[in-house]
């Protein structure tokens, strides 16, 4: 381990996609809007370049405490990477039917992914608020990106007014940590709160500080923006929403509870629980009325970040590993399932009803079958990756006596099961509905099959180095450093 | 009676709950909202200085410098969407801000 301002080199990758950014940036003005695919495909290079150096990376913090660096940061970095990629990836096509393919696209995304990856490594509640704001603010753009939409427009407006809120909040209960803990660095934070000097001011900020990072996960009771901006935005916009960011927010909130704040672990398990349970169970309950797939998405990512905090809840070793096992199956299902909603379209228009998937597996038998694999991993159901996701959770709860809660996250599976295998009915059952465009363009057919591969039979059959992977990742918190 | 550490937290705090229902009860205008979002943030600034000046630590006032920043390119952005939005709707009226509903 090493320390100091000297150690510049551990920060390389967020040095590395700032500078890509703007010279992307540069590239774009001069070229125009003819310059789009050129910059679309270089942010595309930039991030996967920016994996490669994740992995490069040695351990240890730099910028005298306010950045770190381990295995847990270094896999949530890939995952978010991985999910901000492929959504560019897939909103080529989508924006050049809208006629609204510009450069400025793919730069914001590299920006939104920069802000993730600072995030993601913060030491200090400093960094911490800047990399959060540094990811919001690029992605308020990129919702309100098809600027001459009502929909999105509005989506926009709506994610920026209620997470300036949330922001708001986070950064009052930040103040409060500051002031009664009197230091913002999370390894002098855990110091104090482990030599027993907790006072009530710290934990109403600690309250404050989760209402903030609860509502970037969208878990109830932070929710109510999910389905608006999920539906309103722009479907390339909303498949990128609902894997990078919520990694990388989920990724701060495992940190910020595993580390600074795990001797608080009485004060903070309490509320995790409460969000983990409303969460599973609104996801469930909500999302069976829904009629739009995605505002559907938006529930089952609720649902999903349920079970994903009901894991962070037990607050153990297991359960740490149970979140990073969960990240990666979710960022595959889910870039698979926006890959077939993005294939979605009838003479070039977006369709995005439930209803319209009639009869899919008659009219295209691959797509219906991977959606099937998508939707049945997502439900839970053996031996599909979403099952183990989901065992490896309750597991973790079980084994921390959080019984009630994982009974309850258990239930409300099953409640969630129908809206997925609803859709499977739908498309295996129904009468078929008019065929969608063919032929599926050829980056969504990839992301498709790679995804579908990955969840069945992938993951179940060559699980030990991704339990490997997640459980080194888990072990950085409880070494003792 | 001197001023101490407790009426800049009280400031602060009334300050910062009148940002919150600024935003919640307020039904008539978007604008509105956005200088609400800039009232917590003050609060926020409030609270990291008079905290920092009490403990005698610089890193609260460097905290409260980045929020600065942080709340212009918040306010530049938010207006920018805003704006968008009036050229499509040609309303900013908080009511009529129910095109998706769930």
């Amino acid at each position: 381990m090493t320390t100091g301002l000297d150690n510049w080199t551990l920060a390389a990758p967020e040095i590395f996609l700032a500078v890509a950014a703007m010279a992307l940036l540069l590239i774009g003005a001069f070229r125009g809007t003819k310059g789009a695919d050129l910059v679309s495909w270089l942010s595309v290079a930039s991030l996967a370049v920016a994996i490669f150096l994740v992995l490069r990376l040695e351990h240890g913090t730099a910028f005298h405490d306010l950045f770190l660096v381990d295995a847990f940061t270094k896999a949530m970095k890939v995952l978010s990477l991985l999910g901000s990629g492929i959504a560019v990836v897939m909103s080529r096509g989508y924006f050049l039917r809208a006629g609204a393919w510009r450069f400025e696209f793919p730069v914001l995304a590299v920006l939104a992914t920069l802000g993730m990856l600072i995030m993601i490594s913060a030491n200090d509640l400093m960094t911490l608020y800047l990399g959060l704001e540094m990811q919001s603010l690029a992605l308020y753009v990129m919702a309100a990106f098809q600027r001459d939409s009502e929909r999105s427009t509005e989506a926009g407006l709506k994610y920026f007014v209620l997470s300036s809120v949330a922001s708001g909040m986070l950064l009052y209960g930040i103040s409060l940590v500051y002031g009664f803990a009197g230091t913002t660095s999370f390894p002098s934070l855990a110091r104090g709160f482990l030599a027993g000097e907790v006072s009530t001011g710290v934990v109403v900020g600690l309250v404050f500080v989760l209402a903030g990072l609860v509502f970037k996960v969208s878990a109830v009771p932070f929710h109510m923006w999910t389905p608006d901006v999920y539906e309103g935005a722009p479907t390339p916009v909303t498949a990128l929403f609902s894997v990078a960011p919520k990694i990388a927010a989920l990724s701060l909130i495992v940190s910020v509870v595993m580390g600074p704040f795990r001797p608080l672990l009485l004060q903070w398990q309490q509320i995790m629980i409460a969000v983990a349970v409303l969460s599973t169970v609104w996801g469930a309950i909500a999302a069976l009325r829904q009629e739009n797939i995605k505002r559907l998405m938006a529930y089952s990512s609720i649902g999903h970040m349920g079970y994903v905090l009901l894991g962070l809840a037990a607050g153990t070793e297991e359960g740490v590993r149970s979140v990073v096992i969960y990240m990666i199956i979710y960022l595959a299902t889910n870039v698979g399932t926006f890959a077939v909603i993005l294939s979605m379209r009838r003479k070039g228009e977006m369709v995005e009803r439930i209803s319209d998937l009639a009869g899919l597996s008659q009219r295209q038998p691959m797509m219906a079958a991977a959606l099937l694999l998508f939707m049945f991993s997502m439900a839970g159901i053996p031996p599909m990756a979403g099952f183990f996701a989901k065992l490896n959770v309750f597991i973790a709860a079980i084994n921390a006596s959080l019984y009630i809660p994982a009974a309850i996250a258990v239930l409300a599976s099953v409640v969630g099961a129908y809206y997925y295998l609803r859709i499977v009915k739908v498309m295996y059952f129904d009468a078929p509905a008019p065929v969608f465009d063919r032929p599926v363009e050829r980056d969504m057919a990839v992301v498709m099959l790679a995804a579908a591969l990955f969840v069945f039979p992938v993951f179940p059959v060559f699980q030990t180095p991704f339990l490997n992977g997640a459980q080194t990742a888990a072990k950085t918190f409880f070494s003792g450093k | 009676m001197t001023i101490g550490l407790a009426h800049y937290l009280t400031v602060g705090a009334i300050l910062f709950t009148l940002g919150i229902f600024g935003i919640f009860l307020n039904r008539k205008n978007v604008i509105v909202i956005l200088m609400s979002v800039e009232l917590m943030l003050l609060a926020v600034n409030i609270n990291l200085v008079a905290f920092s000046a009490h403990l005698g630590d610089l890193v609260g006032q460097v905290f409260a410098m980045f929020v600065l920043t942080v709340a212009a390119a918040e306010a530049a952005i938010g207006l920018a969407i805003l704006v968008v939005y009036f050229r499509n709707r040609g309303t900013i009226a908080v009511e009529e801000i129910n095109l998706m509903k769930g």
